[in-house]
């Protein structure tokens, strides 16, 4: 395996945590709604995919799991912010607390326990092409999903009449409501999808990534990957580029690290969240780029009238 | 069964003041339910954990401890949520706040006068404005993502800490800990008597001028009215980005000293920890305390007893402190939840079929 091979093998699994988290936010949005909580419901999948894969054995059982959890926690968001109306941004606070709360209690005992990695499901025959076989075809399940899910989310965004639904209700909910859309379920559809992806994110990094749990283990991944949607202009493509990008730049800093530059190491643990800012200000700072596709109603609340 | 929301004809004056109170009451229920499912007697647990450590004098003057800088993250945070700017970096302005207070000690750890404790506070405020006042400016400038800013902040923050107190600001007599030198005489803040400390006075003053600020000046109505109805203050000539940096510089300074004030009496250093999450806590109070400065300060002494509670979890029922965390988020989702109804009237419909409307 040559070398160049090996980095962007490293780069896919720190930019595939990113990707699901991303790409499921990315349709909450479109539909109109601002879930922060990305974070919570990713380290909530972490522990539960572990917990569940540890105590099974199966690590698919885990996967299973950490949807779950996802979805747990995101309708406890759809609740609080659709049926109760509540302020989505100071929800979605909340439910990074409770998740950072909630999975440091639940994964306590599971800390230091060796975790049952996710094997790589190799595509005999495709995985055996040079240097894209590995990369392409070489992955485990959750890197498929990852490369499968930026494909539907795309194709069902702008190709069907669900994305048209979904991009009419977050940019205009009262027109959609009027149309005879229900903006509630719809909505409601979306967060659920978005706590999925959160949570199979989550359990990407304690079944597949770094097979052990580890409190906080998410490390702000749940908030760049919300930095990531904005970066990439609500568009699935520049998702998974975006994604790939902070990938890199992780990774890149950990190869710095190794090679004992003198540079600090806490310097080097700082670039992906300060490239962040960085690329947040970017897109924010160019009105064309990041005003065409936002979400028109994103964060506002909708009460049906009867 | 459907739940539905009706809009009340005006704020309900009666929820508004009960909603936290039932926002608690639930929340000891949910507790109670947890430490059920531990195995735990749940009246006993609810009583250690809620109502021993406000039971004796030295506890009463932890709470307070913890409480301080609470109170004073939480009321500038609630400034700014009332001002629809969302600072949650706090924890990073803490850091800070604390990394420029302590320059003074670590450079200068012989320089003993009456002047080193202003100036260290002052250095604290500052380097909690400087770090705040990073997001304000992507904001105004770029119209970058508060939020994620200030976040990702505190990350940077902690890495900054970490470098400080791993390399070149390490105690050289400290054995190789992670640790600067101890600081001592005027470099550590008054107390009074027991552990109770001048962060206490400190934080009361800042909620007694932001009442004013906010109940009785200018300042305070624009603030309102711009986070309300952004249009109308933009008719009033109210601008947006001066109140953005306003807010900002304010939480920042406060969560600064909130900072500053902890290394300055209970930690007594720096180190790489210094904050058990004060800065995210602080939303919670803020929200708690309904964005009003003296609600804040009933908010504060609450969370204090839930960090407390967690220490006595841990001591008298052999359970995780982590239970802290677990309360301080279901505590904002029910007070979250209750809000709704102030504006709402919440109606559970039952029943098989839709009735038919009324005709109208």
């Amino acid at each position: 395996m040559g070398a160049l091979e090996a980095v962007i093998l490293t780069i896919i699994t720190a930019s595939t945590p990113l990707l699901l988290a991303a790409i499921g936010e990315l349709v909450v949005e479109r539909s109109g709604v601002l879930n922060l909580g990305v974070e919570g419901m990713m380290v909530m999948g972490a522990v539960c995919g572990f917990a569940v894969s540890y105590s099974t054995g199966s690590p698919y059982l885990g996967v299973l799991a950490a949807i779950a959890a996802g979805v747990f926690m995101s309708l406890l968001f759809g609740f609080l912010t659709l049926t109760l109306v509540a302020n989505q941004v100071a929800t979605g606070l909340a439910l990074t607390l409770l998740g950072l709360g909630l999975s440091g209690l639940i994964g306590e005992s599971f800390v230091g326990l060796p975790g049952v990695k996710l094997t790589a499901l190799a595509i005999p025959g495709l995985s055996q092409i040079p240097f894209i076989g590995p990369i392409l075809f070489g992955q485990d399940i959750l890197v498929y999903a990852s490369f499968a899910l930026v494909a539907a989310v795309s194709y069902v965004m702008f190709k069907t009449r669900t994305g048209l639904i979904i991009r009419a209700i977050g940019d205009n909910h009262t027109s959609a409501h009027a149309l005879g859309y229900g903006v509630i379920p719809v909505r409601y559809a979306c967060v659920m999808f978005g706590g999925a992806c959160a949570g199979l994110s989550g359990g990407y990094l304690s079944l597949a990534y770094t097979p052990q749990w580890i409190e906080n283990m998410t490390g702000g991944r749940g908030w760049i990957a919300l930095a990531l949607v904005v970066f990439s202009t609500w568009l699935p493509k520049r998702v998974a580029i975006g994604a790939y990008l902070f990938g890199a730049v992780w990774i890149m800093g950990l190869y710095v690290q190794a090679a004992g530059v003198g540079i600090p190491s806490q310097f080097l643990s700082s670039l992906p969240y300060l490239v962040t800012i960085v690329a947040l200000v970017i897109i924010s700072g160019n009105k064309t780029l990041s005003r065409v596709n936002t979400p028109a109603c994103i964060g506002q609340s909708f009460v049906p009238d009867r | 069964m459907k739940l539905i929301l009706e809009k009340r004809a005006e704020h309900s004056q009666k929820m508004a003041v009960l909603s936290p109170l039932i926002a608690i009451a639930l929340t000891v229920l949910v507790g109670g339910i947890i430490f059920a499912v531990r195995g735990l007697n749940p009246f006993y647990a609810l009583y250690i954990y809620f109502i021993d450590p406000v039971m004796s004098l030295w506890s009463i003057e932890q709470l307070v401890v913890k409480a301080t800088p609470l109170i004073l993250i939480g009321v500038g945070l609630a400034i700014c949520f009332t001002a629809n700017v969302w600072n949650i970096g706090a924890e990073g302005q803490l850091t800070m706040g604390a990394v420029f207070g302590g320059l003074l000690p670590v450079m200068f750890p012989e320089f003993q006068s009456p002047l080193v404790m202003p100036l260290m506070l002052l250095l604290g405020v500052i380097g909690g404005m400087a770090y705040a006042a990073i997001p304000a400016l992507l904001k105004n400038r770029f119209g970058a993502n508060e939020i994620l800013t200030s976040l990702m902040l505190v990350y940077v923050a902690g890495f900054i800490l970490d470098w400080l107190v791993r390399g070149p600001w390490r105690d050289p007599m400290g054995f190789n800990f992670p640790k600067t030198v101890t600081f001592d005489g005027w470099q550590l803040l008054p107390t009074f008597g027991g552990t109770i400390h001048m962060g206490a006075v400190l934080a009361v003053v800042a909620v007694v001028v932001l009442a004013v600020v906010m109940g009785r000046t200018l300042k305070g109505f624009e603030i309102l009215v711009l986070g309300n109805a952004p249009r109308a203050g933009a008719f009033a000539g109210f601008s947006r980005t001066k109140i953005v940096l306003f807010s900002f510089l304010l939480s920042g300074g406060l969560a600064g000293l909130a900072g500053i004030g902890e290394v300055m009496s209970t930690v007594g250093q720096l180190q790489p920890t210094i904050s058990p999450g004060y800065g995210f806590t602080a939303i919670i109070v803020a929200f708690l305390g309904r964005l009003n400065p003296i609600g804040v300060l009933f908010a504060g002494l609450m969370l204090g007893i839930s960090y407390l509670g967690g220490e006595a979890a841990q001591v008298t029922l052999g359970m995780s402190d982590k239970i802290a965390k677990v309360f301080q988020g279901i505590l904002l989702f029910f007070i979250l939840a209750c809000d709704s109804m102030i504006l709402y009237r919440i109606r559970l419909i039952t029943g098989a079929k839709p009735q038919a409307a009324p005709a109208e």
